[in-house]
């Protein structure tokens, strides 16, 4: 265990030495979350009846959404673990008394928490001072922080167990280009990055919400706002779990017949 | 002791001609063609010797390095590392070995290399103090002490190898695979790479398995020779039996290989 942590150390720290990247992030994040509300704004002032959360929890969801964008999206890729797979580098971790897998998920899970950490707080002070209902709504019970927070933690799990699927197909297809592109714009479509699930046809969000990728940043950010409640927390709690499991097993299998039958190319 | 024992690995290679035409055809039907990479390998390598495996490119020397390290699965034979097998017990053989390859990086990219190698110590579970024992004996046989806090990507080519070789001996390995280690290298650091595995063997044991092309490793530290061709095992020798082959009375020892190679048609 001591080694994965040092591994999640190494790579966290080597992540929060690349400060421009950081700011200009969160830039970005500062405009889009305004301007996502705004629009929606729009949306509400015409129909307000036929909006399908509260405003104030929409506008919640968004800036959590921002903040935490690096710890759920799925195109927050690490490049560098596909290179190491296609070019054949991986042939040096293979020597290491090590599980693949388990070294590349503490790897994974530190990558995106170094990313968010220098983010998030910026943009979560910001969000807070903003005037209500368009800045971040707290809620007053504590039962809610920690089922967000708990909530969090399984997404950030899911996240990281889906994207090493996607790492470990690296070791069957040469270019991985492609299977990047559909899972990301698929992903982002379907996880309610793009808009929250609550806003398409009821028939579609409810089977949408069954589908994996709702258990990454569509549970814990509605919990917050207190857009799920009672029941439907429980649900969608159980269904993070189901598939950060299912994801779980997905990738440790294919690690183990990867393995089996890597070829390192180019000497 | 290493043992290999009739070991085969077939690999499987798509084959196209060059152009547009082919391509196309290629896209409906693939050629396949099946390289034979090692063939009815055996040799055995006993605790403490220095061997040399040579041969020309494509022999097949890497693709044995890799499945003694356990990287790799041949399709058929048996192998032993220290009782172990390789890729079946892979986490607990690699522990006991070291690997270099000489055309892979094994250093954090953008942290300075001690944080590489504090990584590696953490790894491989190698107690504190043993480990800053083995750093500063390292530190100052591959004289590394300028460059420990300097990012990997800032290294010049044969700074990067000594701190390459320096990594993958800190948990005090009793087998090291070298697969070209002195590849790119200028003279002094040749020079001093294998001083330092010479007396890495001399002082602590180490069984050393080194592939090259540059025969003056060969010279300078194997006292056998294994040459490997087209995935079959030629010879296995001192340097004396490879200057049996030698051309003319001043042939250099690169003069002297390549006719070895004419005489077994590799």
């Amino acid at each position: 265990m001591k080694k994965y942590i040092s591994f999640f150390r190494i790579r966290f720290t080597n992540g929060l030495q690349y400060r421009t990247a950081a700011l200009s992030g969160m830039v970005t994040q500062f405009f889009w979350g305004a301007m996502e509300i705004l629009l929606f704004k729009a949306f509400y002032e015409a129909a307000p009846e036929q909006f399908p959360m509260e405003f104030s929890a929409l506008a919640t969801y968004v800036w959590l959404q921002q903040a935490f964008l690096t710890l759920y999206l799925a195109w927050v890729w690490e490049n560098e673990l596909f290179q190491t797979i296609t070019t054949g580098d991986v042939a040096y971790e293979l020597c290491r008394p090590v599980s693949l897998y388990n070294m590349w998920f503490a790897r994974g899970l530190a990558f995106r928490l170094s990313k968010a950490s220098l983010r998030c707080m910026p943009v979560l002070i910001f969000a807070w001072f903003l005037p209500a209902p368009y800045g971040l709504t707290l809620p007053h019970d504590i039962s809610t922080w920690l089922l967000t927070i708990l909530s969090m933690v399984l997404g950030l799990l899911f996240v990281t167990a889906f994207g090493m699927v996607v790492y470990l197909s690296a070791f069957y297809t040469i270019s991985t280009q492609g299977t990047k592109l559909v899972i990301s714009s698929l992903s982002e479509f379907l996880s309610g990055a793009v808009i929250p699930l609550p806003f398409l046809p009821p028939k579609l969000g409810r089977i949408f919400s069954l589908l994996p990728f709702a258990s990454a940043q569509n549970v814990p950010f509605r919990i917050f706002g207190g857009d799920l409640k009672g029941d439907a927390i429980v649900t969608s709690l159980a269904l993070q779990v189901f598939w950060f499991l299912m994801f779980l097993m997905i990738g440790r299998m294919m690690e183990r017949h990867a393995l089996k039958r890597v070829v390192v190319q180019g000497g | 002791m290493i043992q290999v024992e009739h070991i085969n690995k077939t690999f499987t290679v798509y084959r196209r001609n060059a152009g547009f035409n082919e391509a196309v055809k290629a896209l409906f039907h693939r050629q396949k063609e099946y390289i034979h990479a090692l063939q009815d390998i055996s040799f055995t390598i006993g605790d403490g010797e220095m061997v040399g495996y040579i041969g020309p490119n494509g022999a097949g020397k890497s693709s044995t390095i890799k499945i003694l390290s356990g990287i790799l699965t041949p399709d058929s034979g048996a192998c032993s590392v220290n009782d172990r097998i390789p890729w079946k017990d892979r986490k607990s053989h690699v522990k006991d070995i070291g690997v270099v390859f000489g055309q892979r990086s094994q250093l954090w990219w953008d942290v300075p290399i001690l944080d590489s190698y504090e990584l590696l110590s953490e790894i491989y579970e190698v107690p504190k103090n043993q480990y800053h024992q083995t750093l500063e004996e390292l530190t100052d046989l591959l004289n590394l002490d300028q460059i420990l806090h300097t990012p990997a990507r800032q290294l010049s080519l044969g700074q990067r190898m000594r701190c390459e070789i320096a990594a993958s001996l800190l948990h005090n390995p009793k087998v090291l695979f070298l697969d070209e280690p002195t590849i790119g290298l200028d003279a002094v650091s040749k020079l001093a790479v294998r001083d330092f595995i010479r007396r890495q063997n001399k002082l602590h044991k180490t069984t050393v398995l080194l592939t090259t092309h540059d025969m003056q490793d060969i010279e300078a530290l194997a006292d056998r020779v294994l040459l490997i061709g087209k995935g079959r095992l030629l010879l296995d020798g001192s340097l004396e039996d490879l200057k049996l082959h030698k051309p003319g009375k001043h042939a250099t020892l690169d003069e002297t290989v390549a006719a070895l190679y004419r005489d077994y048609r590799i």
